[in-house]
């Protein structure tokens, strides 16, 4: 181990007046690791069913993105082709290779879509959340083939699917399926919290839309 | 409780000797100063009068700020008043970070097992030297040409882009406000809006200075065109950048996970899309758990932008994974010191849970008048004014714990609950009893006598400035009551310091003239 990490090390436990093999310290830290305590969550998290799909939306409204709910898996390709037409965008879309959207019936529609990562030539991806949080109308993405992280950034339109059972009142549940998904102190090499679409305000305070990622964030629930 | 013993020998120093903890810091090896690091990025602390002087007479940076005071202090509080839990979590993120704080030493360590299993680097740097010189390793190693950069605090603070080009490599800071002041070849004025300091029209002449190769009779009357201008040419360094450095709002002990907060998705493109991610933190960074960042994450944005939450919160650990079709083939962590450890048991300790909301700042009757620059180094407003003498000392920094009213507006909002005003106390305390610098103080004075003559300065937007004007009103440009007066500090609630009050040394030291 480097020079600099045991002298920073030496350093901090002069200054905090211990050496660091103390034992209720280690276990104190111990415990915090396996427990991770919760802390304070904000009641307007804490609602179920149709009123969470609500606080959903409206949260996410507010981050400025768009959201359509949708019946069942099977109505996605539409609501995309839908949403593109009226947004005057071409009709093409770039998905990865989740098998939840490779299900989709893609040839009912008049889209191009073409599937793997964005080398930036994308106007528009498509790409299925992990989950999502009501509290905040945040969606949770998580890297990998099926959904490849740069899909959320390059294109200037990016489309989210997220299935309704799979949005949770607060952060602190969506961390817990992430756990159950993952396994404990295990993380997905990304996790990407989204919230409405990339903005600046760094020029006079004046917000804009479409700073580096999507100028647009369509989120489309599936209920079903 | 076992810090009480070093912060009752830190504060006794008033004779020029060893502290019994700055004892034990030479014998590793340490300077003897509790504050010993070496300097980074130039300061210009020391100018603090005439630096806010120059900027009280200009006339484009005061439009400037008149955005400060009026959106972010309205932006946070309608964010504030719709989470009813808001103070709640302000106790639970103090009591995080505290608690981090104490068990620092061993968090960072589980942090650092987390990261190598993962297949990340974490690289320890003492000082600002240190740090560059394991991002220049890195650059050279990997042959890079051009490194993307995303908005980071440490980046400004260990002076990266002047060492990343003395070594050959082009810096690009993809952040538009930093982006803009990398134009210009300033330093940020603001930690979360480095470039709140200038109007549309500067930004304008910027861009056609620096963007030739576009057609000179472009349209650029909107901020969305320069946007749209600065996405563009930016897309292209983004594509073609060998490296990605961003700095981290937290690194996680749990998982060996660092977390960037941004809304324009610069830092994700600047860390996904090359050949390495670098990120830069300081070690006050590590957090515990994924629901610790969760409870702060609840007060950074709302303090910050006024938003429940900003766009993109990104979860990083370590490198691309077999099977991942994109992110980067290595990713390393710099963990900076540069003095920080040495804050620790120190009555400074507290500075170390801010989040860099920049809360404090955007509620300063101070940096409302002068901006973020005249501090002179790269961290402005309150906690510029604790941290900047705490990490390059106080013959540099002496004077920033003046630039304050005590009006307690900073304490007041500060989402970690960092007691700001009692801090700045405590330098200017420490700075009079080492005798430093008997001319700063009449600086910070001479300042405020400035103020109180100039009462227009202070166009009162909020009530916050009706504040400041009162006060400075009640001041009648008579400096004695300026901030030390007896009719002032008897409404103020600070604690008591042992021994004789700062006031009476100050009187007594009146008396005895500038001996020192
Ligand atoms: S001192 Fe407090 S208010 Fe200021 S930037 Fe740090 S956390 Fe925010």
């Amino acid at each position: 181990m480097s020079v600099a990490r045991d002298e920073i090390l030496a350093t901090l436990r002069r200054s905090l007046g211990v050496n660091g093999v103390e034992a209720p310290r280690r276990a104190a830290v111990e415990d915090r690791l396996a427990r991770s305590p919760s802390g304070v969550i904000p009641k307007r998290s804490q609602v179920t069913g149709a009123e969470r799909l609500a606080l959903f939306k409206r949260q996410a409204e507010e981050g400025l993105a768009t959201v359509v709910l949708v019946p069942d898996a099977a109505s996605v390709p539409a609501e995309a082709a839908r949403y593109l037409r009226d947004s005057n965008l071409p009709a093409t879309l770039r998905i990865g290779d989740d098998p939840r959207l490779a299900a989709m019936p893609w040839e009912t529609t008049a889209l191009d879509v073409s599937k793997g990562p964005s080398g930036g030539g994308d106007l528009n991806a498509l790409s299925h959340a992990f989950g999502a949080i009501a509290e905040t109308g945040t969606l949770a993405m998580v890297s990998g083939a099926e959904n490849p992280t740069t899909l959320n950034f390059l294109p200037d339109n990016h489309l989210v699917v997220v299935a309704a059972g799979e949005i949770t009142g607060s952060s602190e549940e969506l961390l817990g399926t992430l756990r159950a998904r993952y396994g404990k102190e295990k993380m997905p090499r990304t996790l990407n919290l989204i919230t409405g679409p990339s903005r600046s305000a760094d020029i006079e305070q004046t917000l804009i839309l479409g700073a580096h990622g999507p100028r647009k964030l369509h989120v489309i629930v599936v209920e079903g | 409780m076992m810090w009480g013993a070093i912060v009752a020998a830190q504060s006794r120093d008033t004779s020029g000797g060893l502290t019994k903890a700055q004892e034990a810091r030479a014998k590793l090896g340490f300077p003897p100063t509790a504050f010993w690091t070496p300097m980074t990025v130039h300061s210009t602390a020391k100018a603090f009068k005439r630096n806010a002087v120059r900027a009280m007479q200009d006339e484009k940076l005061q439009r400037a700020l008149s955005h400060v005071r009026t959106n972010f202090i309205a932006k946070r509080q309608s964010a504030v008043d719709k989470l009813p839990e808001f103070e709640a979590l302000r106790d639970t993120a103090r009591d995080i970070k505290n608690h981090t704080l104490a068990h620092l030493d061993l968090y960072l360590e589980r942090y650092e097992a987390k990261v190598t299993e993962s297949g990340g680097h974490v690289h320890f740097a003492r000082t600002a030297e240190e740090a560059r010189a394991v991002v220049i390793d890195i650059c050279r190693r990997l042959g890079a040409k051009t490194v993307t950069k995303g908005k980071s605090m440490i980046g400004e603070e260990i002076g990266l882009n002047e060492a990343l080009e003395d070594a050959g490599v082009k810096p690009v800071e993809t952040d538009l406000g930093e982006y803009i002041i990398q134009l210009r070849g300033e330093i940020p004025s603001h930690i979360i809006a480095p470039a709140v300091h200038l109007n549309r029209d500067q930004v304008e002449a910027d861009f056609r200075r620096v963007h030739t190769e576009l057609d000179p009779h472009r349209d650029l009357s909107q901020p969305t065109q320069l946007l749209a201008e600065a996405r563009h040419i930016l897309r292209e360094r983004f594509l073609a950048a060998d490296v990605g450095i961003t700095g981290a709002n937290f690194l996680i002990a749990e998982t060996g996970t660092s977390v960037i907060v941004t809304n324009e998705g610069n830092g994700d493109l600047t860390q996904t899309l090359p050949k390495a991610h670098i990120v830069l933190a300081s070690i006050e960074k590590i957090t515990p758990t994924l629901e610790d960042v969760a409870q702060i994450l609840r007060v950074l944005a709302r303090s910050a932008t006024g938003q429940d939450m900003s766009v993109y919160t990104t979860f990083s650990t370590g490198p691309r994974r077999a099977g991942d079709p994109d992110g980067p083939g290595e990713y390393h962590v710099v963990i900076l010191d540069n003095g920080r450890s040495a804050m620790l048991g120190t009555q400074f300790q507290d500075m170390l849970r801010c989040i860099r909301c920049g809360a404090c700042m955007n509620h300063c009757p101070v940096y409302h008048a002068i901006g973020g620059h005249a501090y002179g180094w790269v961290y402005p407003g309150p906690m510029g004014a604790v941290l900047t003498p705490s990490l390059i000392g106080l013959g540099e920094g002496g004077n920033l714990p003046n630039a304050s009213t005590f009006c307690g507006r900073c304490e007041a909002v500060c989402p970690m609950k960092i007691p700001l005003p009692g801090m700045m106390r405590h330098w200017r305390e420490r700075e009079f009893e080492r005798h430093l610098a008997p001319a700063p103080q009449r600086y910070g004075l001479a300042l405020w006598g400035f103020f109180a003559k100039r009462p227009r300065l202070y166009r009162p937007a909020t009530r916050l400035a009706m504040w400041a004007l009162a006060l400075f009103g009640r001041g009648r440009g008579s400096v004695p009551f300026l901030p030390f007066g007896a009719g002032w500090t008897s409404h103020r609630d600070f604690p008591s310091p042992q021994g004789p009050t700062f006031q009476a040394r100050w009187q007594a030291r009146g008396k005895q003239g500038k001996s020192s």
